[in-house]
């Protein structure tokens, strides 16, 4: 095995599959109607994890922070040839903003040991901070690319990498280990291995099972999705969930999409002509 | 805005991380610098623009004149270009040092990944991509504890469908970066006057870690973020060939042309074009949506838009929930009709 890569995921609510089905009567958003997606960007991620895989050679772990049900990313991961999976849960890491995620995910990093490199998505759809990676990077106190689209060299101590930053592109390079934040532009996530969803769709997190069982024959056929708390990372409580946090959310509102003056043209030349006079009229054209 | 009653315990300064862009200073970087100088002159404090590298003294005095009552430059010659380390260091040791009760900067690609690494070593709270930005107060529901004259910072979450009110009671600086094209440019006055503060920073070179090793810039060719009309196209148009009919549209109206995610994935029309959450923010005065269904992640990028005409043969489109003017039908046909009935008006 040459690289030791570590792949960060989330699991999402699919907020891209928002449409007039799952918006309520008044307008406003109903979240029960989202399904749960592996983060797509993280999926970017995890492709390109997979692709250093099989030109160099490489031993994936991905690890989540999240409930019990956020296993299920875990899985997603296994179909698609991770190596290893730890699910990171325990109900004091609830309502952790970004710096107490950073704090519980780079334990976890330092718990697998030696690395070379990590990799997350640029951002996740439901909050879009795009901070988890840097302030990860940043505890861990090693280099940081963000915005990644393509690597385009990697020697066993150094990296270098096409970055995609708005105004043009950039070739950035620096000493492994480094953390990559990588972009839906770097490449096309492959679908799951039928072959591997065989093997492992019975996998599960010991706190999915609900026969309150230790997991024990599923833990012999490699089965057992390894879990860690805040105890088994040996993890200060006050540094995560809310206590950790130092940001507060202080008022939450939905956005109300209806209200607006309404006018239906009908797409006959006359409709449009006299939609184009109440334009003009209106100054819209000047 | 809310008012606030209790006395104002701040002391810090307001500061903006003032990007630049080659020689020039980044324009988001003095949109944020305007709402910077609100907020303090609320807070009774003075704003400070924070400026790195070489050949910034033309540039200080600029940052004044759009605002600023001070400018702090730091000097190293291991922060000629940007880079994540260095620049983390010598701005948590200057805000160390200074102590500011905010620290904004723009939402850029830079931005964005500096404000995380510096939030992060510092140990404080950051919101990220605000649309607004206020001060007001706040009780912490478990305690009781009223924090007053904090900062608010609103931001959209949740793919654009809640916008939710963040803040920092405890630690300081209460960072936040700023969505681009949110805040608007203030005036420049010429005739400002304020300090210049020179600071040789500590920075080594083993602070260095990454390095640049090549750029490719893309001419911003359109200008999307200042035109008064600007005609879109989404999927609906079907085919790269039809979606000329939306350029025709717009040299016709003397708009620009701007496009949706899932167009410039199917190869449309550029990257450049791309309105929307991971595109650019526009608001307007008329904006023409032709084929576009209205993803929550291209509403946000355009929904503040002075007037919106919606043209999509699905009358049940979220777009025309947020359109002033609705025509169910088949952009192929509405466009032509649009063309020649202006030819006829505009005679």
């Amino acid at each position: 095995m040459k690289y030791s890569i570590i792949v960060l995921a989330k699991q999402v609510p699919d907020t891209t599959a928002v449409t007039a089905r799952a918006m309520k009567k008044d307008g406003t958003l109903n979240r029960t109607a989202l399904p749960a997606v592996f983060n797509p960007e993280d999926l970017n991620a995890l492709e390109m994890a997979l692709q250093i895989k099989e030109r160099f050679g490489a031993s994936i772990c991905t690890i989540t922070m999240g409930p019990p049900s956020a296993a299920e990313i875990l899985r997603q991961a296994l179909y698609r040839g991770v190596d290893r999976v730890v699910l990171v849960t325990d109900r004091r890491f609830a309502a952790s903003d970004t710096l107490a995620t950073s704090a519980v995910l780079s334990r976890a990093i330092q718990q697998i040991g030696t690395f070379d490199l990590v990799l997350c998505g640029r951002q996740a759809i439901d909050g879009n901070t795009a901070q988890v990676g840097p302030q990860v990077a940043e505890k861990l106190d090693i280099n940081q690319l963000t915005y990644v689209e393509k690597i385009e060299q990697l020697h066993s101590e150094k990296i270098s990498v096409w970055r995609d930053v708005e105004r043009g592109k950039e070739l950035a390079a620096a000493k492994l280990p480094v953390l990559l934040t990588v972009t839906d532009r770097a490449n096309l996530p492959r679908p799951p291995s039928a072959k591997k969803i065989m093997h492992y769709k019975k996998a599960r997190a010991k706190s999915e099972l609900t026969d309150g069982g230790t997991g024990a024959h599923r833990a012999a056929k490699g089965l057992l999705v390894e879990e860690w708390d805040a105890d088994s990372l040996g993890i200060d409580p006050a540094v995560c969930g809310l206590s950790g946090s130092p940001t507060r959310v202080k008022k939450i509102e939905s956005v109300i999409r209806k209200g607006k003056t309404f006018k239906k043209i009908a797409p006959t030349d006359e409709g449009i002509n006299e939609l184009l006079q109440e334009l003009i009229q209106e100054y819209s054209f000047d | 805005m809310i008012k606030d009653t209790g006395k104002s315990k701040q002391t810090g300064e307001v500061w903006v991380f003032i990007q630049r862009y080659e020689k020039e200073l980044e324009e988001a970087s003095l949109e944020v610098l305007g709402k910077a100088r609100q907020l303090a002159e609320k807070l009774q404090v003075a704003v400070a623009g924070i400026i790195v590298g070489e050949h910034s003294e033309g540039l200080a005095q600029h940052i004044i004149e759009y605002g600023a009552h001070r400018v702090y430059v730091l000097n190293s010659v291991y922060l000629r270009g940007y880079t994540s380390s260095a620049y983390t260091k010598a701005l948590c040791s200057l805000i160390e040092d200074k102590k500011p009760s905010i620290m904004l900067m723009a939402a850029t690609p830079q931005g964005r990944d500096l404000a995380p690494r510096i939030a992060s070593k510092l140990r404080v709270g950051l919101t990220a991509d605000c649309t607004d930005l206020r001060i007001g107060s706040y009780t912490d529901p478990k305690t009781g504890k009223k924090h007053n004259n904090i900062l608010l910072q609103i931001r959209p979450a949740w793919g654009g469908n809640v916008i939710a009110t963040i803040v920092n009671p405890q630690t300081r600086p209460q960072m936040a970066t700023i969505r681009e094209g949110m805040m608007k440019l203030p005036a420049r006055n010429r005739a400002a006057r304020g300090e210049v503060v020179h600071i040789q920073s500590d920075i080594e070179r083993a602070d260095i870690i990454t390095t640049i090793l090549q750029q490719q810039h893309v001419a911003r060719t359109v200008n999307l973020k200042q035109a008064p009309i600007i005609v879109a196209g989404g999927a609906g148009l079907g085919t790269k060939e039809n979606f000329q009919l939306v350029r025709e549209l717009a040299r016709l109206f003397g708009a620009e042309v701007g496009a949706t995610r899932a167009a410039v994935d199917a190869g449309f029309s550029g990257h450049e074009h791309q309105i929307g959450q991971t595109g650019i923010t526009v608001r307007p005065k008329l904006y023409i949506a032709c084929g576009i269904s209205g993803a929550v992640q291209h509403l946000a990028g355009m929904e503040e838009s002075g007037r919106i005409v919606a043209i999509n043969t699905d009358p049940e489109a979220p777009i025309f929930s947020i359109a002033h003017y609705g025509i169910v039908g088949d952009v192929r046909e509405v466009i032509p009709k649009l063309i020649r009935n202006y030819r006829i008006l505009s005679h």
